[in-house]
């Protein structure tokens, strides 16, 4: 048990290093300059893409709810989130048309309680949503929540005095850099799996192995997915707030279905069930989204034009669903975790497998 | 109000129900058949405009070849895609397929982006329906392109539902709807059965989608993902499974929106908010829809 | 009395599945319930447990009306039951399937879960050393790690009962245990049904297909057939019956 704490606390103090290191923490101190902002900008779209995966994870992989209501509870969170973090005089020079609400207008709070509220707002709507849809199951509940959805979407873009309609938000401020988005994506992953590994997790998933029986072993049904929705939801609501501010600008356009569409693919092509697949899968689909935006942009070499194809990314993407569904239903992970014994065990056969090759007669 | 507005909405509700009707039956096949929600339904629609639109715009091809064309590739498409994305899978969980649905949908939505453009194109429109042609009945002005949808629809739906109850091929179908394996243990061609399913259901989309691009002259790749979404709607409001329960939702739900949005101004925002409030308040009540049969779980 | 339903009728659209169902159970007893397919008897189990409020007719349980209550309340209440298709968590491990019989007992709350504290952790000790008391009863501690959907057939029938016990009822049912098991495993299975019965003080009400398996350990036999009871008594007087004679010949001309 020592020993184990030992070691994770020296991996906490290198992975606080670099993260320290790349943010440009080091630079006054050292000297030595951070990282360049590209690449900090993607790894901070793989956190908060990866606590919108293991959000979604939770609720679709672990309970077998399948909730298509993502976006709707992400835009809660950005909304929240900016609406708590701008200040007065942003907050005039945006809602020009018509005046923001007053206590709302006036109102600023430090990044961290907002982010928090941005959580809690989702998670109570998210109450709102799941009473009476949690009555629905499979493919009911999945349309349900996508309409749902929509529906906050379409009060975001009327109710203008709070939420500027669809002109959206301007100028929230860019608090957001690596420690919060890794800080964020950490306390997800530490939450989820302490909770899953515990009799509340372990109730979660009987209900997704068979609904009948783990009524019939005295647990409340409701009760627990609702739970369960509610703390997918929370972290939705926190993705939500992290990318308002990354971006500094929404509007209710952004939160469409598409968006939940892509945290779907993330979950699905990580493995409906494994926390860590949906890690590895956030970083997978979000690094490869960036680097195939070169396909999508116009090239001059020279006098040579390349045009750029929009769109072609998103048709590889939901390309790859249907081919992961169709083929690799399990993802890459399947319902297990990545865990330090299992690479070793993954390693040691491998090693195993060479050694027998090498001792066979040429 | 007048009531010659009145009429005037009366007439584009009606028009625009039938339409609602002539996708959702697609659906309520599909699922009646294998309880799949058929996200990429709706974008078919857009594929058989488009078809349409090159047709005429590209190859010249007179109106009765290029909707012809039109009809017959969406619903050979209708059936690739249940060969490819749908068949391997009819063994794996309901929502595992519904997560292959809803990639095919994303596929269909942005290789239509990638190969026609973003940029929303003008529909062609044969003379009759050109937008100044329309009849004038009794103060009111209808459109012809309003008129003839209904009708359209009408003569579609009575030929479907020959095909259903008077067919050989119609009956399979309900067989099959009603237990899937029972039909294959009385040695139906499911397979068979299914691809049919999928080629009537596509069919009447592209037909659809060609007379929603003549009512409203803008097409775009994504012109299919809202009323898809609302014709699925139609269909479990109207009971799922059931086409004259697919006709009659597609119908309410048109009417509804239409009539809301004329007489209650203050909530047009909420336009295509009112699908979806109908979508779960009919779960929620009455989760077989209008006219459909209570199916309960087996312990 | 433990167990008391009266007058219960059960209909499913124009289908009556049961009609003018009567049953008491007293402590301890070991009641067998048998008929031909479709007589009606999963449908029994699913009224008594909840899973549909009867159409007519009231469900006691010690005396207090149960009926057409919600599943989980009436496990709490000390009701468990198995199913005639087994119904596992498969993908969780044989442990984990124990574990969730315990959850509903569970005190610490969400908090405590999500933060893992002292609280929590010492409940969550006491519970595994709980789980894996009782799979030593059943014989299955040697796999508690592994995939309940991986076991054998037999031993996830076990399991299954097994599952059940670990809501701590006081009527167990059981929906065909020996479906599917040859008649040297039935016959072991009605034995280790007898012993759990001793050792944990339970009544049991026992769905069976056949009558010659829970002849040799009922007490009574309970015969249903088109969702009515045509005999009653003893495993003797039942199987002398000649209601319950044709019953069966009848079945067995059609099969
Ligand atoms: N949910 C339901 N909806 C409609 N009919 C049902 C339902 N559940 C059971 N039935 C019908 O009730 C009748 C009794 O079924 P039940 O499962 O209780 O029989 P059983 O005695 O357990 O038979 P078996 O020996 O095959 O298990 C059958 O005709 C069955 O089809
Ligand atoms: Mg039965």
């Amino acid at each position: 048990m020592s020993r184990h704490l030992k070691r994770d606390l020296v991996i906490l103090v290198c992975v606080a290093l670099v993260v320290a290191w790349a943010n440009g923490d080091l630079k006054d101190l050292l000297g030595i300059p951070g990282w360049q902002s590209y690449a900090v900008r993607i790894i901070n779209m793989c956190a908060i893409n990866a606590v919108l995966a293991l959000s979604l994870n939770l609720v679709n992989g672990f309970t077998g709810q399948f909730s298509l209501g993502h976006a709707g509870f992400m835009a809660l969170g950005a909304y929240t989130t900016a609406l708590l973090t701008m200040d007065m005089a942003a907050k005039d020079r945006v809602f020009f048309m018509t005046p923001l609400v007053e206590p709302l207008r006036n109102l600023t709070l430090p990044f961290l309680p907002a982010l928090v509220l941005a959580g809690i707002v989702a998670g109570l709507f998210s109450l709102l949503v799941g009473v009476p849809a949690l009555r629905l199951r499979g493919d009911y509940l999945g349309i349900a929540t996508l309409g749902f959805a929509e529906i906050i979407r379409l009060i975001i873009q009327n109710v203008r005095k709070v939420t500027n309609g669809a002109l959206g938000l301007k100028g929230i401020p860019p608090v957001v850099n690596l420690w919060w988005t890794l800080g964020s994506a950490f306390v997800c992953y530490l939450m989820l799996r302490n909770f899953l590994a515990s009799s509340y997790g372990r109730a979660f998933k009987s209900i997704r192995e068979n609904e009948t029986a783990a009524q019939a072993m005295g647990i409340d049904l409701f009760k627990h997915k609702l739970l369960s929705f509610f703390i997918s939801s929370f972290w939705a609501g926190v993705g939500g707030g992290l990318l308002a501010s990354l971006l500094t600008t929404i509007d209710p356009v952004q939160f469409k279905f598409p968006l939940t569409f892509q945290v779907l693919l993330t979950v699905v092509l990580g493995g409906m069930g494994s926390l860590s697949g949906s890690i590895i899968a956030a970083g997978i689909v979000t690094y490869l989204m960036e680097f195939l935006r070169v396909v999508e942009e116009t090239h001059y070499w020279g006098s040579i034009t390349i045009p750029g194809i929009p769109g072609l990314r998103m048709v590889i993407f939901s390309l790859a669903l249907v081919v992961v569904v169709v083929w690799y239903p399990k993802g890459l992970m399947g319902d297990r975790e990545l865990t330090v014994a299992g690479i070793k065990g993954v390693l040691g056969r491998v090693r195993q497998r060479l050694r027998i090759k090498g001792g066979r007669p040429a | 109000m007048q009531l010659s507005m009145f009429f005037q909405h009366l007439a584009n509700a009606i028009s625009l129900g039938s339409l609602y009707s002539l996708v959702a039956i697609g659906y309520t096949m599909v699922y009646g058949i294998l309880r799949l929600i058929n996200f990429a339904h709706g974008d078919l629609l857009m594929l058989a405009a488009y078809i349409v639109y090159y047709g005429r715009g590209m190859f010249h091809l007179p109106w009765v070849p290029s909707i012809l064309l039109a009809i017959l590739l969406t619903a050979a498409i209708g059936i690739i895609v249940e060969r490819s994305a749908y068949r391997p899978l009819r063994d794996s969980p309901r929502t595992t397929i519904l997560i292959s649905a809803i990639g095919v949908s994303f596929l269909v939505e942005n290789l239509g982006l990638v190969l026609f453009g973003g940029r929303p194109q003008p529909f062609p429109l044969p003379v009759f329906f050109d937008s100044g042609s329309a009849q004038e009945i009794g103060g009111v002005r209808i459109e012809n392109v309003t008129f003839a949808i209904p009708v359209v629809t009408l003569v579609l739906l009575y030929v479907l539902l020959h095909i259903v109850h008077r067919t050989k091929t119609g009956m399979a179908m309900r067989a099959v709807a009603k237990d899937f394996d029972t039909a294959r243990l009385m040695g139906i061609d499911v397979n068979r059965i299914v691809a049919t399913t999928f080629a009537i259901g596509s069919a009447l989309a592209a037909v659809g989608g060609i007379m929603w691009g003549m009512k409203f002259p803008q097409i775009n790749p994504l012109m299919g993902m809202m009323p898809g979404m609302k014709c699925f709607i139609a269909a479990v409001f109207g009971g799922i499974g059931n086409i004259q329960g697919a006709v009659i939702g597609g119908f309410i739900l048109g009417v509804a929106e239409i009539m809301i949005v004329a007489f209650l101004p203050s909530i047009s925002g909420y336009r295509d908010a009112f699908a979806f409030v109908i979508l779960i308040g009919t779960l929620l009540l009455r989760p077989t829809g209008l006219i459909g049969e209570k199916v309960a779980e087996k312990v | 009395m433990i167990l008391d339903i009266r007058g219960m009728k059960m209909q499913f659209g124009g289908l009556v599945a049961v009609n003018d169902f009567n049953l008491s159970l007293e402590h301890g007893e070991l009641v067998g319930l048998i008929g031909p397919n479709g007589a009606g008897k999963t449908t029994v189990f699913n009224v008594i447990t909840g899973v549909y409020a009867p159409t007519e007719g009231a469900i006691t349980l010690e005396g207090r009306d149960i009926t057409g209550m919600r599943p989980d309340l009436v496990t709490r209440l000390g009701i468990a039951r198995t199913f005639q298709n087994i119904r596992l968590f498969s993908r969780m491990s044989v442990m984990e399937n124990i574990l969730v019989s315990l959850h509903w007992r569970l005190k610490s709350g969400v908090f405590d879960a999500l933060t893992q504290n002292g609280k929590y952790r010492a409940e969550e000790a006491s519970m595994q050393s709980r789980a894996m008391d009782l799979l030593a009863r059943v014989n299955l501690d040697g796999v508690a790690d592994s995939p309940a959907g991986s076991l054998p057939y037999g031993s996830q029938r076990r399991l299954e009962i097994c599952r059940a016990l670990a809501t701590e009822p006081k009527l167990l049912l059981l929906d065909e245990p020996a479906a599917g098991m040859n008649p040297a495993e039935s016959i072991e299975l009605m034995k280790f049904i007898g012993r759990i019965r001793e050792e944990f003080g339970l009544t049991i009400l026992l769905i069976e297909h056949q009558m010659r398996v829970v002849m040799g350990i009922s007490e009574r036999i309970v015969v249903l057939d088109h969702g009515v009871i045509i005999s009653r008594g003893t495993p003797r007087e039942v199987s002398r019956d000649p209601r319950v004679i044709e019953a069966y010949l009848g079945v067995e001309k059609h099969a």
